[in-house]
């Protein structure tokens, strides 16, 4: 391998969203804007107009169910596809998610979370991704502008092994307006990490023809739905191994799926998705030193969901607060609902409490986790929750 | 880590002036963050946009309550705008503004430690010929602060703007460097 001399910019999440899809080579790009994630369609579209990328057809659509539409048609034929979305983009697209995942078709998408109207907001909220949840798609959640743009390279490469699509998530302005040091990745280190894409199918190959969303009648159908179940089971090795060899390349480890710390001595930990957790890393250190034992479990990919490695958290603490940026109405914190289904068949339960955060892009700050730590303590002296969904951020 | 917040008005460049000044501590081999208040931004409404400075990896994603310093583009916001709100002990304020220390002092709710002055539209006018003082201001926070040198501000500047523009905000920037009233309170 060449050695590795990562190029460090300053760049917001959008523009690191924008440079990863340019250094992993995309071939189609389709998209509509919308705020907040309109400057990473925008920036792709001036690496064209500059003349700095080749073999990139930029297709303007009318929406972003046509966005979606226009990214299907070209992965069928073999080509590498992007495209980025936010909120209500994300929902008219939905349609058509369920169209790239059935087809098992290796798109990658960055959303930018952003609260659903109404009432309008342009704000950081997991809602409008989560919501996607049975699509069929991968769910990557971003921390900070570096894992976005790690995340769409080596999102690229699992898709491309698993062929199942790809979303890759960022928070509202938290990330994609916030500028920060993000270290690149030479272009041929990257052709290495990801060579061009090898489609098994293509509609192109005319000698080997296909259909694609044809019907499947009662006889075939549940075996497509097997398959794509598989898929995602198959995704989970891969992700580690990808992870992994990101890592051993260029030195920031992925093969975790759920990252990781204080675990071993922890009495409880937060656990959470996306920006947020870059403020709990920080509340938790400091909060250590004050004689906190806490540690905090960062849940990098929602889809496939990390089953084995959060039962094996759970075994080593006595409690998880669980921070949702989002709310399934007439239950609870998606995170929460799906981390206890997981943690049912658990031979350790620990004392579990949901803490609906950040709702809209409320500020969630390094106050705020103190003020959740002290509260979790007497749950887990008490050994339960005194409300299981705690609206903490509720003005009272 | 050192924290820095922006009060400009939509349209002044309070988010560039972060962004530079972040760009600025970034080629001195610091980490960086730079963001905008996560509003809605129309031009003429008060606008704030924040900076953080750090020898380490900045991982705290949360907006900035009690800043070191506090660095205002427009003075007209000190009648509306409680710029000093969360000024932490010892920390600086600057000022684009033609009025005297006494006539600022009694405008600000809290007495900072450092606070320093500058004509910076007056620069902008003269230089530019245009009344935006983003640039120019980053010439005070770089005198004020020593957190920058005035060579990093003006490389960052060019770096934003090209030819003969990123030029001439350079000149504002060394204009206000040489401008700049700075007093220990």
């Amino acid at each position: 391998m060449t050695e590795y001399k990562p190029i460090r910019k300053v760049v917001s999440g959008n523009y690191a969203a924008a440079y990863a899809a340019k250094h992993a080579r995309v071939q189609v790009v389709a998209a509509y804007p919308i705020t907040p994630q309109t400057s990473i369609i925008e920036k792709i579209a001036e690496f064209i107009a500059n003349g700095e990328v080749e073999n990139l057809q930029y297709v303007p659509v009318e929406s972003e169910h046509s966005a979606m539409a226009a990214c299907i048609g070209a992965s069928a034929t073999g080509a590498r596809a992007f495209t980025a979305t936010s909120a209500q983009g994300l929902a008219l697209m939905h349609e058509m998610l369920h169209w790239a995942a059935g087809a098992r078709l290796p798109i990658v998408m960055v959303d930018v979370n952003r609260a659903m109207a109404p009432p309008w907001s342009v704000w950081d909220d997991q809602t409008d991704s989560l919501a996607q949840r049975d699509t069929g798609w991968m769910q990557f959640y971003a921390e900070n502008n570096q894992e976005v743009y790690d995340g769409v390279i080596m999102a690229f490469k699992v898709a491309e092994t698993v062929n199942v699509p790809a979303m890759i998530v960022e928070s509202a302005f938290i990330l994609s307006h916030t500028y920060d040091v993000v270290e690149m990745i030479p272009q041929e280190l990257v052709d290495e990490f990801l060579p061009p894409r090898k489609p098994l199918y293509t509609l192109t190959d005319f000698d080997n023809p296909i259909s694609v969303g044809a019907l499947a009648t009662p006889n075939d159908y549940y075996e497509f739905r097997y398959k794509l179940a598989k898929a995602h089971e198959e995704a989970v090795k891969v992700i580690k191994d990808v992870g992994n060899e990101f890592g051993e390349m260029f030195g920031r480890d992925y093969s975790e799926m759920i990252e990781k710390e204080h675990i071993d001595d922890a009495d409880f930990v937060f656990m959470g998705m996306g920006s947020l957790m870059g403020t709990v890393k920080e509340a938790v250190e400091l909060l250590r030193k004050e004689g906190y034992k806490i540690g905090y479990a960062k849940v990098r990919w929602f889809r496939p969901f990390p089953k084995e490695e959060l039962r094996e958290i759970a075994s080593k603490v006595n409690g998880i607060a669980v921070l949702d940026r989002n709310f399934s109405f007439g239950q609870e914190g998606i995170l929460f609902n799906e981390a206890k289904g997981v943690l049912y068949s658990a031979k350790s339960k620990p004392v579990m409490k949901n803490y609906i955060v950040g709702l809209g892009g409320r500020d969630f700050t390094v106050d705020d986790v103190r003020k959740i730590a002290e509260d979790m303590k007497k749950v887990i002296e008490k050994g339960e929750p005194d409300v299981e969904v705690d609206w903490y951020h509720l003005k009272r | 880590m050192i924290e820095i917040r922006f009060h400009g008005r939509g349209g002044q460049g309070a988010v560039t002036a972060a962004n530079i000044l972040a760009s600025a501590a970034f080629r001195e081999g610091k980490y960086v963050q730079a963001f905008p208040f996560f509003g809605v931004e129309r031009r003429g409404a008060p606008v704030t946009a924040f900076t953080r400075i750090d020898e380490k990896p900045i991982r705290i994603k949360t907006q900035i309550y009690e800043p070191d310093i506090v660095v205002v583009l427009d003075p007209s916001l000190l009648d509306t705008v409680d710029v000093t709100a969360g000024l932490k002990e010892g920390g600086t304020v600057i000022i684009n503004t033609e009025k005297s220390k006494e006539e600022i002092l009694e405008k600000l709710k809290k007495k900072p430690a450092k606070l320093a002055l500058v004509d910076a539209t007056g620069i902008a006018l003269e230089v530019l010929g245009l009344p935006i003082t983003n640039t120019a201001i980053l010439g005070a926070v770089a005198k004020a602060t020593g957190l920058v040198k005035l060579e990093s501000v003006q490389d960052a500047i060019k770096d934003t703007f090209s030819g003969a523009l990123g030029e001439k905000n350079a000149k504002a920037a060394e204009e206000a460097f040489n401008n700049t009233g700075i007093y220990e309170l």
